[in-house]
């Protein structure tokens, strides 16, 4: 097979139901360029790349090599043409070996004993491209960085002419990401080509050559790394010009609801995800938390609602100790939560949507007594809910799993608002959503700020934190860089905090 | 004293052959990711075809043929249910035990109690057969106990020495990353449980062609869910299926040879499973899946495209 | 020309579309058993006739029937409960031994002195309690050392199989029996009445009846309830709500279990007077239980129906072992293909298959 000179995509298209992932989407690249893809979560990179690794089919448009327009079916024809793919969560098998990984799928691995002879071909690789890996280490003993080597060696190994990698840098120390880049300066320099996908201004300057920006599924801009800066492309990623005039009216903070006192908390794989973290939420005040997700976001609020325990510092909630409480008495307490993957974790798809709405509220004395529960006040409380959030649903006894993601949104934060809860965790509550969606949660959100509640808002979405938000805290890897009023802050210093300078 | 012991490990030698070959069908079928509780069923069906082939065409060599195809056939079932129709493995399995064990009945119900016309010859191993002690009990064995040898060490080298043993272990392990690897997943699982399938029937055909020589309703005798429990005490691995299935095949033995001197057979009858349970929980002690090698996505079905 | 099937999540399937999915599963399996009688050379409409009028068609198989939906009902309803929580407990056999083995102590024991009324209650409740302390064991192991309860409650099935066996050829073997495996039979204190004419002992049908419209109300209407349900659809969200997942499924198998374990009183107190072989106790309800649970779609009170379906089925394949001479196992061709089909059926419910001709590129 020919080597991949050049490689186009064009007028790419691609549709999830009735939301349009790509639209017309083209783009070329040659040998030896490194391409960034830049975008915030959600505006279709990864759905692009795993078109063109051909994981999924694109409903439009057509994919060229070296001006050939080639039909790929199936991650193994894209394999065959030269194309390879470093997923951003890794395809390996844990409990397998390096080499054994590396040998799954390829070709020219010999029928008897092809650990062994691609443990040989593995060193080879090494030697060339600086990349040290343990061949007979199982994966799950191997760090993110390591782990994200053998991805790049198994790539290498199969004779890989284009690499797709999709957020590398997300799990990678800067350690670690110094290291990558100048592994991928090598390929580069050996005439392969590389495509980084990253929403990381920073990382996209400093190692691509192109860099284009993709929002909603269409791309809004092209330019080389030379004729463009953060500012420009900060711009081009959120929107052509950044609203910050959303109806905020001025509001004196209330009393202290929320004190965070240097908790440290262990992550899945590390032993702290949260590194000494201190903060105060007050009510009628937004408390946003931004940064790249992976920060150690989600271990901080997993802690706040009693869904993991810390191993350090204190949570207090109206001056109450609560750390480390069960969910259900964090839920008593007043605090409520719209979690992160909403279909994962707050609902249950396959209960109808009155029962949805009383998900950690059932034992309540409103909606229960003794053993029993009690639904006709469980239905009436979904009927309010279903009207008041706009929710559009054919009834509220049919299966939530039936309603759009818009819709199972409106009534997760519904329900969690409905508690008159004193203080409300909000992780991405707009991710994913739809424009009509997105607007109307922001302004529940502020609404409710209105009526006395605190929040605390954890978003990756810039114009979400400075829309909403009366002081913006910024992590980066399980610390707090710094906490801003909002009217103080601006777009690049929070860009830069978020790329781990303190302010 | 010698002529008991080398009568008590000849029979262990043979009530384990049975449980040796359903066990290895067992551990390649849940390598792959697939639960298969269906093998008290689909060895009684092995059972009944080898026997009336046998008897209708005076070669037992067929009847093992077509005792494996049995085996296949009825997998097959297994296979179409919990991979392509995505439904709940361990419902599909336990039909698949009533399905083959009435079937089997249903089918064999004139030939019980009908003698085997000819009988399987056993392989005599020139010279080393004449070992005293044992030479008589490891070389002069039956046709089934040499090919569950040599398939196990087979399936051993497949599934840890080949690229093959590497795509089952990681469909099982994690079909979404094998499938990332251009490998199709429904296929790899779809070979695996017809071979474990075939392995089944192979092992009910010695039950009625060398263990008993006849057809009887309840030959399998709960054979199938020792090999579900010595598939877990054997850890997933062909060479430790041996130690486990003539242990087990022992206890078989043992519970009719101690009876006499006042042990009585129940209790051993227990230990199989006993010992099952506490390798589950010595695993559990150590946190799991990962210490038992016990395979990530078993009996989970896979959709295309799923995470 | 190329067929090509495309198979899409089906969103929402009406009641009329479960049912007449349901009719056609049941339809197509009865046609397959059919075939299976054709092949192995029994005519398959005089079987079919005859396991019916053997079960439903005359007054005597309509009280054997009954008699046999007995414990199919009590295990049913609650594997119904274990798995609306995903619990796959498939060691309702062993329950059921652990509770004929607790109810025969105290009928052995305490009956000779106590009068009925107060001996009957205890062996119930003795019966439930083993069968749910049983039934802990492998929900324990499960929460406590996530041990996939498929296998523990499989291999405890043999456990109690064998323990009961080993009692009653040993230390409780009845002097009485004639050196039969046996304990001694209960004394008429500690036997359940039987309606006229039948072996239906009818205490047993009453709390089976009765526990099913509780288990209903307990799976629609409680708290706890509810928590299983949120527990076996969605593991995560339940964390998410703070539903405490070990008390949770402890409390539901010890419910399980000792429905089960009644199930075993009934049939030591009601039918057989002694202990004895364990096959003998129990021919396969646990399992057959399995099928009438998943064939009520889980849902106790259909379990009843679903119960009695499966007894008739039992009692029709005795009916065709004797009048036809097939053997006993006969009737698990039956139990297979119809739960092959039911779970065929499911799919169907939930995707929709779409068949269409496209002419190759």
């Amino acid at each position: 097979m020919k080597k991949i000179e050049k490689l186009e995509m064009v007028e790419i298209s691609k549709y999830f139901h009735t939301t349009r992932a790509n639209y017309k989407v083209s783009f070329s690249i040659e040998s030896g360029e490194i391409l960034g893809l830049l975008g915030e979560n959600g505006a279709g990179k990864t759905t692009l790349m795993n078109i063109l690794y051909s994981l999924i089919q694109s409903d439009e448009g057509e994919i060229r090599i070296n001006g050939e327009t080639v039909r790929l079916h199936s991650p193994k024809d894209a394999i065959q043409r030269g194309i390879g793919m470093v997923h951003q969560h890794f395809m390996l098998i844990q409990n397998h070996t390096v080499a054994e990984n590396i040998a799954l799928g390829f070709e020219e691995a010999p029928f008897f004993f092809p650990a062994g002879h691609v443990a040989k071909k593995i060193e080879e690789f090494s030697r060339i491209y600086g990349l040290k890996v343990n061949t007979q280490e199982k994966i799950w003993q191997l760090s993110a960085g390591e782990q994200q080597r053998v991805e790049i060696v198994k790539a290498l190994i199969r004779g890989v002419d284009l690499l797709i990698l999709d957020e590398p840098t997300s799990v990678l120390t800067p350690q670690e990401s110094k290291e990558l880049f100048s592994i991928l300066r090598r390929m580069a320099g050996n005439g392969h080509s590389i495509i980084f996908i990253s929403h990381k201004l920073e990382e996209i300057l400093s190692i691509c050559d192109r860099v284009l920006v993709l929002r909603r599924g269409e791309i809004v801009g092209a330019s080389s790394v030379q004729s463009t800066d953060k500012r420009k492309l900060a711009r081009m990623m959120v929107g052509r010009d950044i609203i910050f005039d959303f109806e905020k009216e001025h509001i004196e903070r209330g009393p202290l609801i929320l004190e965070v006192k240097e908790l440290i908390v262990p992550g899945d794989r590390t032993e702290r995800a949260v590194k000494g973290v201190s903060f105060k939420v007050y009510k009628n005040e937004i408390f946003g938390i931004a940064g790249v997700s992976g920060n150690g976001q989600r271990e901080l609020i997993e802690v706040i609602t009693g869904l993991r325990r810390a191993s350090g510092g204190s949570i207090l909630i109206n001056g109450k100790d609560i750390t480390n409480a069960s969910a259900r008495l964090v839920s008593d307490q007043g605090i409520s939560h719209v979690p992160e993957e909403r279909i994962k974790f707050g609902i249950v798809p396959n209960l109808f949507i009155y029962e949805n709405t009383v998900l950690k509220r059932h034992h309540n004395k409103r909606f229960s007594k003794m053993l029993f529960l009690n639904y006709q006040t469980i239905k009436s409380h979904a009927e309010s809910i279903v009207k008041d959030f706009q929710v559009t649903a054919p009834s509220i006894n049919t299966p939530i799993k039936n309603l759009s993601g818009g819709n199972i949104q409106k009534l997760i934060l519904g329900r969690e608002i409905t508690g008159e809860p004193t203080l409300l965790v909000a992780a991405h509550p707009t991710y994913g959503l739809d424009v009509g969606a997105t607007e109307y949660i922001r302004r529940q959100l502020l609404e409710r700020r209105g009526k006395g509640i605190a929040v605390l808002l954890i978003s990756e979405d810039l114009e979400e934190i400075f829309e909403l938000c009366d002081r913006i805290a910024v992590m980066f890897e399980g610390e707090i860089m710094g906490i801003l009023p909002t009217q103080e802050a601006n777009i690049e210093d929070i860009g830069l905090m978020m790329a781990g300078s303190r302010k | 004293m010698d002529s008991i012991l080398i009568s008590v490990l000849n029979r262990t030698l043979v009530a384990g052959t049975p449980l040796l070959l359903a066990t290895l069908g067992e551990i390649i079928t849940e390598r792959s990711g697939i639960l298969n509780l269906g093998i008290e069923g689909m060895m009684a069906v092995g059972a009944v075809a080898g026997f009336i082939v046998t008897l209708a065409t005076g070669s037992p060599w067929l009847g093992m043929a077509s005792a494996i195809l049995a085996g296949i056939l009825i997998s097959a079932i297994h296979a179409f249910v919990s991979i392509s129709l995505k439904a709940n493995q361990v419902v599909s399995g336990l039909a698949l035990t009533m399905l083959g064990l009435g079937g089997a009945s249903l089918f064999g119900r004139p030939f019980i109690g009908r003698p085997l016309p000819v009988k399987m010859a056993p392989f005599r191993i020139p010279i080393l057969a004449d070992i005293p002690l044992v030479g008589k009990v490891l070389f002069n064995q039956d046709p089934f106990f040499y090919l569950s040898l040599i398939l196990g060490v087979l399936l051993w080298v497949l599934l840890s020495r080949t690229r093959w043993g590497i795509q089952i272990r990681s469909v099982g392990e994690n079909p979404a990353a094998s499938e990332a690897q251009g490998l199709n997943i429904s296929t790899v699982r779809y070979i695996c449980v017809l071979i474990g399938g075939g392995l089944a029937g192979m092992a009910g055909a010695h039950l009625s062609l060398i263990y008993s020589k006849s057809w009887t309703e309840g030959l399998t005798g709960g054979r199938g869910w020792i090999v579900i429990a010595l598939t877990i005490f054997a850890l997933w691995n062909p060479l430790r299926a041996f130690l486990g299935a003539y242990l087990f095949g022992c206890i078989f033995v043992l519970q009719y040879i101690l009876q006499p001197i006042g042990i009585p057979p129940n209790l051993l009858g227990m230990m199989p499973y006993l010992a099952t349970l506490a390798v589950l929980f010595a695993g559990g002690l150590k946190k799991g899946r990962r210490y038992l090698h016990a395979p990530a996505m078993l009996g989970e079905p896979y959709t295309k495209g799923e995470r | 020309m190329k067929l090509r099937i495309r198979i899409d999540h089906r969103i929402d399937a009406s009641p009329s579309l479960q049912v007449t999915v349901l009719l056609f599963s049941l339809l197509a399996g009865l046609f397959t058993v059919g075939m299976v009688f054709a092949a192995s050379r029994v005519n398959p409409f005089l079987a079919l006739w005859k396991i019916f009028s053997g079960s439903f068609g005359s007054l005597y198989g309509i009280k054997e029937t009954i008699t046999k939906a007995i414990p199919l009902i009590l295990i049913g309803s609650g594997l119904a409960l274990a798995f609306r929580a995903r619990f796959w407990n498939i060691g309702a056999e062993s329950q059921l031994l652990m509770g004929a083995i607790c109810a025969t102590w105290i009928g052995l024991n305490w009956g000779p002195r106590l009068p009925g009324p107060i001996i009957i209650p205890a062996m119930f409740l003795a019966g439930f309690l083993g069968g749910a302390l049983w039934a802990m064991f492998p929900a324990l192991l499960k929460v406590k050392f996530g041990i996939n309860e498929v296998i523990s409650t499989l291999m405890l099935n043999y456990v109690a199989a064998e323990l009961l066996t080993l009692l009653i050829v040993g230390p409780w073997k009845g002097v009485t029996q004639q050196g039969f495996p046996y304990t001694d039979d209960f004394p008429a204190s500690a036997t359940l009445p039987l309606l006229y004419g039948s072996r239906i002992h009818y205490t047993t049908l009453i709390i089976a009846v009765f526990a099913c419209v509780l288990l209903f109300m307990l799976i629609y209407s409680t708290k706890f309830g509810y928590e299983l349900r949120v527990i076996g659809e969605n593991i995560e969200a339940a964390r998410y709500a703070g539903i405490d997942f070990m008390r949770n499924t402890v409390i539901m198998m010890l419910i399980s279990g000792g429905m089960a374990g009644i199930a075993g009183v009934g049939e030591v107190a009601g039918i057989h007077h002694h202990l004895t072989y364990p096959q003998a106790i129990s021919s396969g309800y646990g399992f057959t239980a399995i099928i009438v649970a998943w064939l009520a779609k889980l849902n106790p009170i259909a379990a009843i129906a679903s119960g009695l379906f499966f007894a008739g089925i039992l009692v029709g394949g005795d009916a065709i072992q004797i009048s036809l001479g097939l053997p006993a196992a006969t009737v698990q061709v039956f139990n297979g293909i119809l739960l092959f089909f039911l779970i065929m059926g499911d799919f169907f419910l939930n995707n929709r298959v779409i068949l269409s001709l496209e002419r190759k590129e």
